[in-house]
């Protein structure tokens, strides 16, 4: 090293040398990375890459599991221009490259790859901003309602009567309805994503990549380490989730248009409480979350048959 | 104490008096030499910042553009409104939420590689500051105005230095300007040393609040074709590419990291040498050279030197004009930048005179004076034991009169030994 910094040197020491993933033809999540087994961001990521069909987008991850899927400097698993901005900075970071590549004629993708605690808690007003700006993003939650790179603690997106290391007796609080908020911002496209529902992911992302302005995805990521549950469920406790009413699936277009994707089909809500020990204190009265769920559909329904999406197809 | 005729304003109406003076002669002297005179306009230093950031802005129309986020608070609104309102040739600027997402858009602007730049004061630098760390260790060339104002609660609109230098741990380069002129000239010298590619560090122009912001001086404004001239296409080497995917800005180990910080100190220690080549080049483009990092006014023989930044330092100027007319060996120092900490420069200004006074409006609870801080870490080690002493002086915008700089002054010649910071409390 010479006493001048270079701007190569400049471009290494900050995170950005020809050390890191220089193959254009990588994929968008790469192999080798420290991602936990059964963890629901690795198949997000996997799916987003694919949905987009070899089109590279720019990422934008806050401090979040996500980031640290990475890795340390010089490598990198990601195989796309990636930009770790601070914690509740995402959106806005992601509004100067989207405006940027629109002062130059540029139609790259810009993604916002969040966590929970970035979205629904720390950055929540910088999304609302973003989202009420219409800027040009693809905004998407793996929500895996944990702040789950600090070793589990509660965010506004933890359910009722999750047992985490700061609500050691049960979440008192019920899950914000972030969906709700998102769409009150009447945004060109919300929609929730499920890691067990793949056609229907492929659909929204598709559908979200045709549709300019904010978009916002809210994918429901398990988190074996979180959830106290085993990796090789995940897939199917997502299942379970979505079937037994939980996690309903659904798109909400311009704000005012509700379609729902999937319906509960009567399995039990104990089918996906008793296979995390999160739920533990809950598991054996699930009478709160299932009036939670009751609640939840009856609005969700209520909402479809007032405002249709009809035939709106994106 | 004494009469207190000279509130902020008449203080700025006389200096603006004065400069205009100046400047005719400057201009009779321009169209003797054939150097076309530039326009000149009555501007408030709010509109003289927004003039240059967007004139900077413009200069990058042929690359990729220009961006920024705009976020009201007193007394730097002007500035961004001034931004909205401009009709760029490429270039946006976003009305977010906040000045941490002010900040964030530049970070984002300029990682798409576009020149970016924004402006705030007081309890907004406060909420930015995360970013504002952020941008430096990214090491993206933003150039902001901080135009000071006192941190609150209790809440007051009026000036101190204390919010910018609050994040004199950033790594940004600091600078602090006496006038409109000065701000506007600063401004185009911050773009020109924070874009070269021995730097690429963010810098932050600072005026006062209020006595700069808000009053209205004659200044040249440049030509936009001048302006095209002296800022080359602003070039963010490790911006982001799809042909060279890259993750900036994610995790490192120690060795990295202490690599990381110290190019940032390296690129630090560039600085003095560009910024002189970006004043010479200044001249040779705008025909006038800019104050540099330190400037010193009478310091030749000078016993007591004092030093001060911002509007201070014109009140000052006059007062050292009066004595020396009076024949005290007395003189000052105009530190206009602040980081880095130009300790050469300020050495080799202040030559031998034995005793310095320090004027901080800004105070570091259970220390002093912050630029005393750094003037005593200077001379630290020095065998020639000087008096450095620390006047805090008109905190919360308390006006700081001619006749309380004298009173200071006098302190100061009669000063054997340094005292602990002494605390001039002006609107008593």
């Amino acid at each position: 090293m010479s006493a001048t910094t270079t701007p190569a040197a400049a471009a290494t020491a900050c995170g950005a040398g020809p050390l890191m993933c220089d193959d254009p033809t990588a994929h968008l999540l790469r192999p080798g990375n420290t991602n936990c087994a059964g963890c629901g961001m690795s198949i997000g990521l996997q799916w987003l890459d694919q949905a987009l069909g070899g089109e590279k987008p720019v990422l934008v991850i806050p401090a979040c599991c996500g980031i640290v899927t990475a890795g340390a400097f010089p490598t990198s698993a990601y195989g796309v221009p990636t930009a770790a901005s601070t914690f509740a900075s995402a959106a806005a970071v992601a509004t100067g490259i989207a405006t940027v590549q629109a002062l130059n004629g540029e139609t790259t993708p810009v993604i916002c790859w969040t966590g929970d605690g970035g979205t629904y808690d720390i950055g929540v007003a910088t999304l609302s901003a973003a989202a009420e700006r219409n800027e040009d993003l693809i905004y998407i939650c793996y929500d895996n309602e944990i702040y789950g790179n600090t070793g589990g603690q509660r965010s506004s997106a933890t359910p009722e009567g999750v047992v985490t290391s700061t609500s050691p007796r049960g979440k008192t609080e019920r899950k914000k309805d972030m969906m709700s908020i998102m769409a009150a911002h009447r945004i060109p496209y919300a929609a929730t994503l499920s890691v067990a529902h793949r056609d229907d992911f492929m659909r929204k992302l598709r559908a979200a990549r045709a549709t300019k302005g904010f978009r916002f995805l809210l994918l429901l990521s398990p988190c074996p380490t979180g959830w106290k549950s085993e990796p090789e469920e995940s897939v199917e406790l997502i299942d379970f989730a979505v079937r037994c009413g939980l996690f309903p699936l659904y798109e909400v277009f311009d704000g005012a248009r509700y379609r729902i994707n999937a319906r509960p089909d009567g399995t039990p809500l104990a089918e996906y409480l008793t296979r995390q020990r999160r739920y533990a204190a809950a598991a054996g009265d699930p009478a709160r979350l299932e009036r939670f769920v009751a609640e939840q559909w009856k609005y969700l329904e209520a909402m479809a048959k007032a405002f249709p999406a009809g035939d709106d197809r994106v | 104490m004494s009469r207190r005729t000279a509130t902020s304003a008449v203080t700025a109406g006389v200096v603006m008096a004065r400069l205009l003076q100046l400047d005719s002669v400057v201009g009779s002297l321009a169209i003797r030499t054939g150097v076309r005179p530039m326009p000149r306009a009555l501007v408030t230093g709010n509109h003289a910042a927004g003039f240059a950031l967007a004139a900077a802005g413009d200069a990058n129309r042929h690359a990729r553009g220009c961006c920024g986020g705009a976020y009201p608070i007193t007394p730097q609104t002007e500035i961004i409104e001034y931004l909205r309102a401009h009709p760029f040739s490429k270039g946006h600027v976003v009305p977010v939420e906040s000045e941490h997402s002010a900040m964030a858009v530049c970070i984002g602007a300029a990682l798409a590689g576009a020149r970016a730049f924004t402006a705030s004061s007081s309890n907004g630098l406060a909420y930015m500051t995360e970013n504002v760390f952020a941008a430096g260790y990214y090491r993206l060339p933003i150039v902001m105005i901080a135009v000071n104002r006192t941190l609150g609660p209790p809440w007051n609109i009026w000036v101190d230095q204390g919010d910018s230098l609050a994040l004199r741990d950033a790594p940004w380069i600091q600078f602090y300007t006496d006038s409109h002129q000065d701000l506007v000239d600063t401004v185009l010298l911050a773009f020109r040393v924070a874009e070269d590619p021995r730097v690429l560090l963010p810098a932050m122009v600072a005026m006062d609040g209020f006595v700069t912001s808000h009053t209205q001086m004659i200044v040249d404004l440049p030509e936009q074709e001048l302006v095209d001239k002296y800022l080359p296409p602003c070039r963010v080497p490790h911006r982001l590419r799809g042909e060279h995917p890259a993750t900036i800005g994610g995790l490192t180990w120690p060795r990295e990291t202490e690599r990381h910080r110290r190019d940032i100190q390296r690129a630090m220690e560039q600085v003095p040498a560009v910024l002189n080549e970006a004043m010479n080049e200044f001249e040779a483009v705008f025909g006038r050279r800019p104050d540099g990092a330190v400037r010193a006014d009478r310091t030749e023989d000078a016993e007591a030197v004092l030093i001060a930044c911002n509007t201070m330092a014109r009140t000052l100027r006059r007062l050292i004009d009066h004595r020396r007319a009076d024949e005290q060996r007395v003189g000052m120092i105009k530190l206009k930048m602040f980081r880095p900490f130009p300790r050469e420069e300020l050495r080799a200004a202040i030559g031998a005179a034995r005793r310095i006074g320090v004027l901080d409006r800004n105070h570091s609870p259970g220390s002093g004076g912050i630029f005393w801080q750094e003037t005593a870490a200077t001379f630290a080690g020095a065998a020639d034991h000087r008096v450095i002493q620390d006047y805090i002086v008109g905190l919360g915008g308390g006006d700081v009169s001619p006749e309380h700089l004298g009173e200071i002054l006098d302190d100061l010649t009669q000063r054997d030994r340094a005292a602990e910071p002494i605390w001039k409390e002006v609107a008593a």
